[in-house]
């Protein structure tokens, strides 16, 4: 396969939250605002690209019928590494994003890409494929985050460009799923002209 | 007094499917029918129940005396997927009849994120074993509720004129949107 086309798929065509509908619960929850949506993607690239690495380095050695519950070892340790960093060097963003950090070792995303492609697949495809998705994933986040900042905040990345009152509605819980129901609308309308 | 407020907390205010964002993924996918999500939401009883005892229990007994709470992810993820192999092993044993109502749903709750989530919750909110289970018996409960609710609303949804690009996950989602603004009323209750 082409690399670079194993690479951009992740953004529009194979976006992992607007068209595969992988890993909503963390992008529902966090995207409150945009920077909690671009740490959320960051922490979720990271944790794709470690475990597509060493999923696809060692998947000659792995018995087939436990090769589950060793991915799942794999991405755990990985979210643990991600978990302690993040604790240590941003506690404000460890405690605005709390339990789903944890949570990323269930995101069906990272496992789904562990299964579906790393393990058959060759070391630079894995690499290119776990970044081209983390990034899409990031970007994802981050623009429904800035959307609902901006509806609901008047600012974006905590810049504020409104003085008044904005709909406060819309970084409550259900701003978010109203949000990404227009926002997957809007991306099967693009996909359908294009 | 103080069960009955966790009760009503975890089923309501806090619903972990409309407030907390646990568990999206079974609740937009089988929630086509009001059947599957019946199915769903009792596997989902079963295994949150269960994996809230035994990881309070791994968390107390083991992780907190030997100081390795920081393994409590990687541990409490591999006792929740081994424990659902075992039960889907132990179903498919004695009980038949629950296995077929069960069995399908049981490999999709390893990945369920409202499992390790409630596992997580009970030990950051420094519940005892008996808040615990009770914690876990509401969240479930909870869960049934927002997913037999939104099961019903869809099949509903599936008889009406719906814009041509709004039709499947995007009018799904306006729709629990609706519902957890529906579900906002009950903030502040307790």
């Amino acid at each position: 396969m082409n690399q670079w086309k194993n690479f951009s798929k992740g953004f529009i065509k194979d976006n992992p939250v607007f068209v595969l509908l992988l890993g909503l619960c963390p992008t529902l929850a966090v995207t409150s605002s945009a920077i909690n949506g671009l740490g959320m993607g960051l922490a979720t690239t990271f944790v794709l690209l470690c475990s597509n690495i060493v999923v696809t380095l060692i998947k000659d050695f792995i018995p087939n019928k436990v090769r589950i519950p060793s991915f799942i070892v794999i991405i755990a340790s990985f979210v643990t590494i991600v978990e302690l960093v993040m604790q240590a060097y941003s506690p404000a963003l460890f405690n605005a994003l709390g339990i789903f950090i944890p949570l990323i070792v269930v995101n069906c995303l990272v496992l789904g890409r562990a299964e579906g492609f790393a393990s058959k697949q060759g070391f630079i495809s894995s690499v290119v494929d776990g970044l081209g998705m983390g990034i899409g994933f990031t970007f994802a986040l981050t623009l429904l985050g800035a959307i609902r900042e901006m509806l609901g905040n008047g600012s974006i990345f905590d810049v504020k460009f409104t003085s008044g009152d904005a709909i406060l509605l819309f970084v409550l819980q259900p701003g978010a799923f109203i949000v990404l129901g227009y926002l997957i609308a809007l991306i099967n309308k693009m996909k359908k002209t294009s | 007094m103080e069960y009955f407020a966790i009760i009503i907390g975890a089923i309501f205010v806090s619903n972990i499917v409309l407030a907390q964002f646990l568990g999206i993924c079974p609740f937009l996918g089988v929630s086509g029918r009001v059947s599957t999500s019946v199915g769903m939401s009792g596997a989902v009883l079963f295994v949150m129940t269960l994996a809230t005892l035994v990881t309070w229990l791994i968390y107390v007994y083991v992780l907190v005396p030997f100081g390795i709470t920081y393994l409590q992810t990687i541990s409490f993820i591999l006792v929740i997927a081994s424990l659902v192999q075992m039960v889907e092993i132990i179903l498919k044993k004695i009980s038949p009849p629950l296995y077929q109502a069960l069995g399908i749903f049981l490999p999709l709750i390893t990945t369920n994120c409202a499992v390790l989530g409630v596992a997580l919750l009970t030990q950051s909110k420094n519940y005892d074993l008996l808040q615990g289970i009770v914690f876990a018996i509401a969240n479930a409960i909870g869960f049934a509720l927002a997913m037999i609710l939104f099961a019903g609303l869809r099949e509903h949804l599936n008889l009406m004129e719906v814009p041509k690009g709004m039709r499947g996950v995007p009018i799904a989602l306006v729709t629990a949107g609706i519902l957890a603004m529906a579900f906002m009323g009950f903030a502040g209750l307790v």
